[in-house]
């Protein structure tokens, strides 16, 4: 499995007359399957950088690749097939299809990638009792607490064995007992499935799980701090992996 | 998971908005099929009239239709026998026909010269009992009957006129005639005496011996006219006729100047001893779907074996104008309705796209970034329009077919134009296939229209500001 690499990473959003550099000349490879988080003040452009990594947004320059893939010069729908099979989503507020079931909801993934019927179920049922939840497959997303929403999510992210599963602010809305319990989840779930996380997030519990961390701030890449103020990462034991 | 099956969730999503949008769609759905069916039965229920009437088909002399009512004399078909034998054996012709029957058209003047009055007629000879036939035709299965001719079992030389001419003639009260008021000061003897005077020897020789049971009953005595018309030589000449019946015909026009004799009787007073001609042979066909059928075949008799007598076929629109022109009146306001209801409904849709495409920003940008191709979006929106054209029309169509039951068992009549005798009010809904499906139809084609635009929006969306709608 090849690395995420990204170069000469430009991006800036035009707010009326204001023109907001978000990114700027972002240089990175991120190892894969490894737990990176990317941290960073608010604003700092994690989420952005998140967004550009997940091709869900586009950046004004500069080169991402992902699976080997140069992603920049895919058109919109093959943009689209590349999310499917090779990058999960995991959202902060979850994003679960309100209609339907935890069941189908870890399997709409899977449709899209025009998987037959009966391995699909079977897969559903795989993910859903590795996230504990094969007791509440019929239920919507209503019916279930924020953290079983976020099991669901997580398994949906893995649904396609993407090789890039991107978490945004996985934990903002838990709280920190269910928030702990993602993150082990997703831990051992990245390790069984030997996935890649990207992560981005202030949550000192995120950071301290992570293998690899990457500080954004003002939309450039920092040297790592030695210590977070929450006190849970230093630049010693985890590794930042900017490109030279 | 289908696109199908998710667009049906999300409709059920905000049941109250599905609903209101629905309760548009099955109202227009309504009151198109409702307009449409009860258009439809008055086109029919014309063409029913005008075909009892007339037949579907007519023969005539080459430009009788244009100009032959000036002279219908000069207009006669001769041999007219020949031609109808023809006909009733041809093997095209024969299966498709109820009736064939001759008419002839004659103008003239009616007089009651015991009362000095007289006015200007259009005469009509028939042959009673096929006249009677015709006026039995039903394929559209309308509730009401058609009243057979009133010179049925008559003698050769009765006459039915219109409420008009009786009025006229001064003949209300002798012909029992409800409604027919009379004028208020009778003519005076001296003009009397001198119309008397002016008319002609004939005429007066003629009255003065009908003069004579004067005494008789009023009605026996008072209903006997004189009818004075141009024979083939140009000639004046004479019938009397026991006039049996006045009779409304529901267009004044008509009332004021129509006379209905035997055909033998017109024959008489227009040919006298020379070989009788009718105007018309009147044809009349089991359905009018065989029309185009019977005119090609026609067409080619008279250019074969009846080209000497130089006719032609005009069918029954041709015939009678205002069908084309009540019939085109109805669909104008059909199409105005409807395209006012596809107007309605497709705001209607669109409204409700719109909003849930505002509603659902988050998860339309979450199922871009899951893998969502733009034009799967479309599909999902449009889908879901769709879906409600489906369920609207549906629904609209079993109400249209209750609503319709109801109103043509609820014993409503109402007055056609031109008609004297109220007819039940019914609206054709079932049995109309081609309506329902084109109204069906169209409503699923006006809510996917409305629903596109909406489902265009909801692709084009950027996947970040759509996973940040808030």
């Amino acid at each position: 499995m090849s690395a995420l690499h990204i170069s000469q990473l430009y991006k800036h959003y035009q707010l009326d007359a204001v023109r907001v550099p978000a990114l700027i000349d972002i240089n990175l490879d991120i190892q894969p399957q490894r737990f990176t988080v990317l941290s960073g003040p608010s604003g700092s452009g994690k989420t952005t950088l998140l967004n550009l990594i997940g091709c869900i947004d586009k950046p004004d320059s500069g080169e991402i690749i992902i699976a080997g893939q140069q992603v920049g010069k895919l058109g919109d729908n093959a943009l689209a097939d590349f999310r499917s099979r090779h990058i999960g989503f995991i959202f902060q507020n979850f994003n679960l299809l309100p209609v339907l079931t935890a069941f189908e909801n870890i399997e709409y993934p899977l449709i899209l990638t025009k998987m037959p019927a009966a391995k699909r179920k079977a897969r559903v049922a795989q993910l859903l009792d590795a996230v504990g939840l094969s007791d509440k497959a019929r239920n919507l997303p209503g019916q279930l607490s924020g953290g079983q929403r976020q099991r669901v999510a997580i398994a949906r992210a893995l649904a396609t064995e993407p090789q890039w599963v991107l978490a945004d602010e996985p934990t903002a809305n838990l709280d920190s007992q269910t928030g702990a319990a993602i993150i082990q989840l997703m831990r051992r779930m990245q390790r069984e499935l030997k996935v890649s996380f990207v992560f981005s997030s202030h949550d000192p519990q995120v950071l301290a799980a992570a293998d690899d961390a990457v500080f954004i701030r003002d939309g450039q890449l920092q040297p790592m701090p030695a210590k977070t103020a929450l006190g849970s990462v230093d630049s010693n034991n985890n590794q930042q992996q900017v490109a030279a | 998971m289908n696109t199908l099956s998710l667009a049906w969730r999300n409709l059920l999503r905000n049941r109250r908005r599905s609903m209101t949008t629905l309760l548009a769609m099955v109202i227009g759905v309504v009151a198109i099929l409702l307009f449409g069916g009860y258009s439809g039965n008055i086109n029919l229920g014309l063409q029913t009239g005008f075909v009892r009437d007339s037949g579907h088909l007519q023969i005539q002399r080459q430009d009788y239709f244009l100009y032959g009512t000036g002279n219908p004399a000069a207009y006669g078909i001769r041999d007219y026998q020949r031609v109808i034998e023809v006909i009733k054996a041809d093997p095209v012709l024969a299966p498709m026909l109820t009736v064939v029957t001759p008419t002839l058209s004659l103008g003239g003047i009616a007089g009651n010269f015991s009362a000095g009055v007289s006015r200007t007629v259009v005469g009509n000879g028939i042959v009673v009992d096929e006249q009677n036939q015709l006026r039995l035709w039903n394929d559209y299965q309308f509730p009401d009957e058609a009243r057979p001719s009133p010179l049925s079992n008559t003698a050769q030389n009765a006459a039915s006129i219109g409420v008009g001419v009786a009025r006229v003639l001064q003949l209300c009260a002798a012909l029992q005639v409800n409604d027919c008021p009379q004028a208020k000061a009778p003519l005076s003897t001296t003009n009397a005496a001198a119309d008397a005077a002016s008319a002609p020897d004939d005429i007066s020789a003629l009255s003065e011996l009908e003069a004579a049971p004067k005494s008789s009953s009023p009605a026996e005595a008072g209903a006997r006219i004189e009818l004075l018309a141009a024979n083939t030589h140009g000639a004046p000449n004479v019938a009397a006729l026991q006039v049996v019946k006045a009779e409304m015909l529901g267009v004044k026009e008509l009332d004021d100047m129509s006379i209905t004799l035997h055909l033998k009787q017109a024959q008489q007073l227009i040919y006298g001893n020379d070989a009788p001609q009718v105007t018309a042979i009147v044809l009349q066909l089991k359905h009018t779907e065989q029309m185009a059928a019977a005119q090609a075949r026609l067409s080619q008799l008279l250019q074969t074996e009846f080209k000497s007598l130089s006719l032609e076929v005009h069918d029954y629109a041709t015939l009678n104008p205002s069908y084309g022109q009540i019939t085109g009146m109805f669909a104008a306001i059909f199409s105005f309705i409807t395209l006012l209801i596809g107007a309605i409904v497709l705001f209607t849709v669109g409204n409700t796209m719109s909003m849930a495409v505002v509603e659902r920003t988050v998860e339309i940008g979450t199922l871009r970034a899951i893998g969502l191709r733009r034009g799967g979006i479309r599909r999902l929106f449009v889908c879901e329009g769709v879906l409600l054209g489906l369920v609207g029309a549906g629904l609209g169509v079993l109400m249209a077919l209750l609503f319709a039951y109801i109103i043509n068992h609820s014993g409503l009549s109402w007055m056609p134009p031109g008609n004297t005798d109220p007819v039940a009010l019914t609206v054709r809904v079932w049995g109309e296939p081609n309506m329902i499906l084109g109204t069906a139809i169209g409503l699923l084609l006006v809510a996917a229209i409305s629903a596109w635009w909406p489902a265009r929006r909801a692709a084009q969306l950027n996947i970040v500001d759509a996973l940040r709608h808030v």
